[in-house]
């Protein structure tokens, strides 16, 4: 156990191996271990952001869903109003319709009825002038009494 | 130890165990190796231990190597096995520096990994069996050669010594001269006692490089001594039954005396970094 040189030389090595250290070894390896440590704190950041950012998310879509439910429960609603109402507007129509028709059958009938009876008046008329005048060929002037026969005509 | 000296006693061999390989000036005048422990301690302070100096520098230049491999390598994302060892060291000696150190210093934290690290190869050292390493040197002509640094006490001295001039350094440059030198003469009894607090807190100073690089060595040789009792005075067929166990034990030992270097290191330097008012 010699006291020498040798505690010299040891410390001389000492400081080499330091200033190594603090010159090549350090500064990149904390520079590294700080820049992961940032780099999980901000990974972690954005996780929870995430996180955060799905539960909103979710709840837009879950409002967004209740109110298509319910738009659409007043669209079938609607829907369901206007088939009604047009089912009424469609029967009216028809019932309509159908009045017209009657009443232009009606018309036409009567046109015809009167028709009919205006022929039958003039051939009644004219049988009546045909049998007067097969009765009255024997013994009327058929000039003489024509404005009598005109006035029966019309009274037909 | 087989040589031109085969027949060693316990004694010789222990002796020859505990011998570093010393390199000076004999008495004579002339320099070269010394051969026995006598011819060493007659060369005075004008020697080195070629050993100590030559595995601390292997051991330094391994650390520097490794750390600096890892450095040059050093990926944020992905992240090699290795450099996740690496890591893990540095994240140990982060935390010692954060819980400890309450200062601002670009120094402490290199300083505090190069203690840990380099102390941790050096100690490792001792679970190299005894005879491995100086058998070999042997047959290349070196007469002795003990492989743990941490064992030499220049070696513990040498880093302490650095740890000391740090000390006083950051001790005047933090407080300025008058602060830092009041310090040691106003405590702890104050200006009515300067001599008795001078002489009390330069003790406690000079104690402190001391009892650092003696703590490390004590545990160190003692540690060592055990491994070459143990090859000394037990049959070959039975050293395992000492041996092994207390290997076991020394890797707890080799880890904790060099954290506890490191940590002390890093308490001293603190404590220079922080006022009176504070302890």
């Amino acid at each position: 156990m010699n006291i020498n040189l040798t505690l010299i030389g040891h410390a001389i090595w000492f400081g080499i191996f330091v200033w190594f250290c603090m010159r090549y070894v350090w500064p990149p390896i904390t520079a590294a271990l700080a820049e992961r440590e940032g780099k999980i704190a901000e990974g972690l950041a954005a996780a929870e952001k995430g996180h955060h950012d799905l539960k909103l998310a979710e709840r837009r879509a879950a409002d967004l869903l209740r109110d298509g439910k319910v738009k659409a429960q007043e669209y079938i609603e609607h829907a369901q109003k206007r088939a009604d109402e047009m089912v009424e507007e469609a029967k009216a129509a028809a019932r309509a319709e159908g009045d017209r028709l009657l009443a232009a059958a009606r018309v036409q009938i009567d046109q015809e009825r009167n028709q009919a009876r205006e022929t039958l008046r003039q051939e009644v008329a004219t049988l009546a002038v045909i049998g007067a005048e097969r009765i009255l060929l024997r013994e009327v002037n058929e000039q003489a009494h024509r404005d009598i026969l005109d006035e029966l005509r019309t009274r037909i | 130890m087989a040589s031109e000296h085969t027949e060693l006693t316990q004694a010789e061999y222990i002796g020859h165990h505990i011998q570093n390989l010393t390199y000076g000036r004999h008495p004579d005048g002339h320099w070269g190796f010394a051969h026995t422990a006598k011819e060493a301690a007659e060369m005075g302070f004008m020697a080195i231990h070629v050993d100590t100096l030559f595995w601390g520098a292997l051991l330094g230049i391994v650390f520097v190597w490794l750390f600096s491999r890892a450095a040059r390598n050093v990926s944020v994302d992905k992240p090699t096995r290795f450099q996740l060892c690496v890591e893990a060291v540095f994240e140990l000696v982060m935390g010692s520096v954060k819980d400890a150190f309450h200062g601002r210093n670009a120094v402490i934290g290199p300083l505090a990994l190069t203690v840990f690290v380099w102390i941790f190869l050096m100690n490792t050292m001792d679970l190299i069996p005894v005879d491995f390493i100086p058998y070999i040197a042997e047959q290349a002509g070196l007469s002795h050669m003990k492989v743990v640094p941490t064992t030499d006490v220049n070696a513990t001295f040498g880093m302490s010594f650095t740890v000391f001039l740090l000390m006083i350094y950051y001790g005047i440059k933090v407080k300025g001269l008058g602060g830092f030198v009041g310090e040691l003469a106003l405590h702890p009894f104050g200006k009515f006692a300067i001599p008795a607090n001078l002489a009390l807190e330069l003790v406690s100073l000079l104690a402190k490089p001391l009892s650092l690089s003696l703590r490390l060595f004590g545990n160190m040789f003692a540690g060592e001594l055990i491994f070459v009792l143990a090859a000394a005075l037990i049959p070959f067929y039975l050293q395992w039954l000492v041996a092994v166990p207390w290997a076991i034990f020394h890797i707890l030992v080799i880890t904790l005396q060099a954290y506890i270097f490191m940590m002390l290191t890093i308490v001293y330097l603190s404590q220079m970094h922080e006022s009176s008012a504070s302890h």
